[in-house]
């Protein structure tokens, strides 16, 4: 097993220790090592565990981005974690919630580069985060109907009297 | 026919019709917009800087559309973006012309079929005078479409309208296939 990646087990198991069946097994890829939070309403006690333990100090956050699972009729997120000059190690946390009208808890209070990347993926995929300070879409206007990376997702045929499709 | 071509008298004196004298002006001094959507506003740029100098043809960007002639729709319009277009169109005061670049404002480009948020050519809200194609256009491709912009102007006449200059333009025009024949051949050479 690589450097890196025992590296990411041994704060997966910090982390499992303190949470026990609130987070999934541990995926030991290579690439991107990672783990799931099972009960999404710990997701944000998670969070600042992850940044603050000193066996841990996730302090940045790389990356959040949406994820769409149709066939689970599922939303989620995959967080990408680091701690960046602290002590090197990384980890990406995926939440999920339902399609339909499901929500997770928002992260904005724990790292607030997960403001506008959360608004992102609500923006394009519908997900409502809780406790967020300012959900607006980001990216799409802000009258726009649907969530366009969702994989059913069918564009609307006019926009303010313009047509959309080619 | 250029100003320059009329027949000037030992004594200074000009003579000419008033249509020639106001679109020799106006075609000498078209002045852009001086806005950028996308990667196309960088050739846009480029063309404007010192090696392609679009100043010794009089053009010159402003950043008011209350002072402007010309519109160049240089890269991606975004639905988001395109009702800003129209304000932005609605505020150059008329004649006022507008010139499509690139393929992106010219019919959606890459974004055709999958782009939600991009406005499928900027012709489904303004009216366009010159379609520039490329991906991005290269300098001399936007020069070619403002020396067609400058062909429209030449065109004009006291009371006619647009759609006829246009008219009389195509009237004018030949068929490129022969010439693209000939600078093929000449390429192999």
């Amino acid at each position: 097993m690589p450097a890196a990646l025992q590296q990411s087990r041994a704060a997966y198991d910090v982390i499992k220790e303190r949470f026990g069946d609130a987070v999934s097994a541990f995926d030991a890829n290579e690439t991107m090592p990672f783990f799931e939070v099972a009960d999404a309403g710990k997701w944000v006690e998670i969070a600042l565990f992850m940044r603050d333990d000193p066996r841990l100090k996730f302090n940045y956050m790389a990356c959040l981005s949406g994820m769409d699972y149709p066939e689970q009729n599922m939303l989620g997120i995959v967080c990408n974690l680091e701690s960046l000059g602290v002590l090197g190690h990384r980890v990406a946390v995926k939440v999920r919630c339902s399609r339909d009208g499901g929500s997770i808890p928002s992260v904005a209070c724990v790292w607030h580069t997960a403001n506008w990347h959360e608004r992102e993926a609500y923006d394009m995929f519908g997900m409502v985060f809780t406790g967020h300070p300012d959900l607006r879409r980001i990216l799409c206007p802000e009258d726009w109907t649907g969530f366009p990376l969702r994989k059913d997702y069918q564009v609307q045929e006019t926009y303010h009297g313009i047509k959309v499709p080619y | 026919m250029g100003l320059l071509d009329a027949r000037i008298s030992n004594r200074n004196v000009l003579v000419t019709s008033v249509d020639n004298v106001m679109n020799w002006a106006r075609l000498s001094s078209i002045w852009p917009m001086g806005f950028g959507l996308a990667c196309c506003a960088i050739e846009m740029m480029a063309t404007n800087a010192s090696n392609y100098d679009l100043e010794r043809f009089g053009i010159f960007p402003r950043s008011s559309p209350r002072q402007s002639d010309l519109m160049i729709v240089a890269g991606t319009v975004t639905m988001k973006m395109a009702e800003r277009v129209v304000t932005l169109y609605e505020q150059m005061p008329e004649p006022r012309y507008v010139l499509s670049m690139g393929s992106c404002s010219n019919c959606g480009g890459p974004y055709w079929n999958h782009g939600y948020h991009v406005l499928k050519g900027v012709d489904r809200i303004i009216p366009v005078d010159v379609y520039v194609p490329g991906c991005p256009p290269r300098p001399e491709a936007l020069i070619g479409g403002l020396m067609k912009v400058q062909e429209l102007i030449r065109m004009e006449q006291i009371g006619l309208s647009r759609e006829d200059a246009l008219k009389k333009l195509a009237e004018k025009s030949i068929d490129p296939q022969p010439v693209i024949d000939r600078e093929r051949k000449a390429a192999t050479a």
